[in-house]
């Protein structure tokens, strides 16, 4: 898959930009703050509906504009498909396949698939554990796009439970059971649904991770295990099997149960995948508080091409992104990182200098500059 | 802001479900241009509504007496009840001609970010309605969204010691979305299609 044409309209710096792309490599130069992680994160955000950078969509609109517009042409093997995004100041965005409208914005999710690498990479390894759960649940919602609708789902189950946890504070539990144990069935079956997708996917990532810190780094132990938040959770993900999805469910239930009065007295969710960390560990040390900074920069190059690879062998070639990544890096890991992104079918790069950039890595070149890109 | 009694009338507008500011502002200096004909008429319904029409007092959708006319209506199925959020539920199930029975209207569903648990819809009423054996069916139509979902588990859990039948209007509608959008043949058919909630 491949991204043959985009264009901008009111995004970021970009009052209107069109280009057309070739399979292969991309290269964005120019000097700093010129507009060029600008474009590809509009690339990345049609595989995510979220931008690399920001959690929030309002930065992606040019300043003075109520709403912003990515749009492209995307080839898969002989077809060709068009979908556009509109990113609105107010109210929910709205999306087009093929210029028709789709009823939500998350029904555009599965044209394009990206993996980006980028300087804030290493919050997956040193950041909080929301860091790593957004991670998880970005490869997840490209593998599986209906896990998007999910999520949204979760998020408003879980607002309603915690208004409800927090009414009742101070008041007997038996004023909220009997409509708590309705919010109890829907928050099991939705986290048990991105509990299962994030603990398959922790056991798909494993050989690849461990292969690609071998070849970016050299040899060691690498590991990385899902850590629910709740006891029973925890331990049904030992095993991962056709069985999960069902177990997890009454685990959640049962884990909720037992945090009631803990609840209670809090006023909010304790039990879910909302709380859920995954641990990382380099010859069985954590990685956050104990790996050095190049071994934590490897470590994160290493999810990411571990994400590529999952994403590959469910049999789709994402698009491979890598935001100013090589300036952070030394020769070797730059020449290895290149070796192994060199397959993908395509790739796009932003370097403020182009001599950053591994030779490997040659293609079609850009220039950015004050917001003017030019084919070099 | 405009002069007192055109900016009382703009704020007035404002305050109803779906107008914003510019669209109040503009149906104010439209009624200011009107005839004075067409306002009063908007005057005379504004009035007949609140003298008139009230709730029904056994279902809770909107009446001109103290029942509604599906209530006193004598050839509907009065075995088999539909529970719906709000009464323009009921417009748009009786628009698919496809059930013959009568309402129950909750008034809202549970919502616990607005303050909404069961004891604020009318659940008590519908339990008193059941308490007499007559009626042998419940179908569960509240919104295919999560507190409709929500609602309707509840009610289900409520109802189905009594011994009655319950039921949930099929999937097939819109997720996410409220009972009235749905067009009429979805709605028929997932009428059709309602699934059994097994009681326990
Ligand atoms: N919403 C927005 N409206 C207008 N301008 C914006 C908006 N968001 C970002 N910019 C501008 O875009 C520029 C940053 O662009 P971008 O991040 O693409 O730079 P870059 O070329 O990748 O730089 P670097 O090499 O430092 O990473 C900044 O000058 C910023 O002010
Ligand atoms: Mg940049
Ligand atoms: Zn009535």
């Amino acid at each position: 898959m491949w991204v043959q044409a985009l264009s901008l309209t009111d995004f970021r710096s970009y009052e209107q930009l069109d280009l057309e792309f070739a399979p292969g490599v991309t290269t964005f130069v120019g000097m700093n703050g010129q507009g060029k992680t600008n474009i590809v994160e509009a690339i990345a955000y049609l595989a995510t509906l979220s931008s690399h950078r920001v959690s929030a969509d309002a930065p992606l609109i040019k300043s003075g504009s109520s709403s912003a517009v990515v749009r492209a042409r995307v080839r898969e093997d002989e077809r060709s498909v068009g979908v556009d995004v509109q990113i609105l100041e107010r109210g929910s965005n709205k999306a087009r396949i093929n210029q028709s409208p789709v009823t939500r914005a998350r029904d555009v999710l599965g044209i394009v698939r990206a993996v980006v690498f980028a300087p804030e990479d290493l919050a997956l390894v040193r950041g909080d554990p929301a860091d790593r759960r957004r991670f998880l649940d970005e490869v997840g919602v490209q593998r599986h796009p209906r896990l998007s609708g999910v999520r949204a789902d979760f998020d408003k189950v879980l607002r309603q439970r915690n208004a409800l946890v927090k009414s009742a504070i101070g008041r007997p539990r038996s004023s909220i059971a009997s409509t708590l144990s309705v919010w109890n069935e829907q928050l099991s079956k939705l986290g048990a649904d991105i509990a299962t997708a994030r603990a398959q996917l922790i056991e798909d990532l494993r050989p690849f991770i461990r292969s690609a810190y071998e070849s970016i780094a050299g040899g060691a132990e690498v590991d990385l295990r899902y850590r629910p938040s709740s006891p029973r959770v925890q331990h049904e993900v030992q095993t991962v099997d056709e069985t999960l999805r069902e177990r997890l469910e009454l685990a959640l239930d049962a884990d909720l149960e037992d945090r009631a009065d803990d609840e209670a007295r809090r006023g909010i969710t304790l039990v879910g995948p909302h709380r859920d960390e995954v641990d990382l560990t380099l010859n069985g040390l954590p990685v956050k508080g104990y790996a050095s900074h190049g071994e934590s920069w490897s470590m994160a190059l290493a999810l990411r091409l571990a994400a590529a690879d999952v994403l590959r062998s469910d049999g789709v070639d994402p698009i491979v992104i890598l935001d100013d990544v090589f300036a952070e890096l030394d020769a070797s890991r730059r020449t290895h990182l290149a070796e192994l992104v060199g397959q993908a079918t395509q790739v796009f790069i932003t370097a403020a200098v182009a001599q950053d950039v591994p030779v490997e890595l040659s293609g079609a070149r850009f220039e950015v500059h004050a917001g003017q890109v030019s084919g070099a | 802001m405009y002069e007192g009694a055109v900016q009382e009338l703009i704020d007035e507008l404002g305050r109803l479900p779906g107008v914003g500011p510019k669209s109040a502002q503009r149906i104010a200096f439209h009624l200011l241009a009107a005839d004075q004909a067409d306002v009063q008429r908007l005057v005379d319904a504004l009035h007949h509504v609140k003298e008139r029409v009230s709730f029904c007092q056994t279902c809770g959708n909107i009446a001109e007496s103290e029942q509604c006319r599906i209530c006193t209506d004598p050839k509907r199925d009065a075995s088999v009840l539909c529970v719906v959020e709000e009464p323009k539920d009921v417009v748009a199930i009786e628009r698919t001609r496809e059930f013959r029975g009568r309402y129950h209207v909750l008034g809202g569903s549970i919502n616990p970010i607005e303050g909404v648990g069961p004891e604020d819809l009318r659940i008590r009423e519908l339990l008193g309605r059941l308490s007499d054996g007559s009626i042998l069916e419940v179908i569960l139509a509240t919104d295919p969204n999560l507190e409709g979902e929500a609602t309707a588990t509840y009610l289900a859990r409520t109802i189905s010691p009594l011994g009655v039948s319950v039921s949930r209007l099929a999937s097939g509608l819109p997720v996410g979305g409220d009972l009235e959008y749905a067009d009429e043949v979805t709605l028929g058919r997932a009428f059709e299609g309602r699934r059994r909630i097994e009681s326990g």
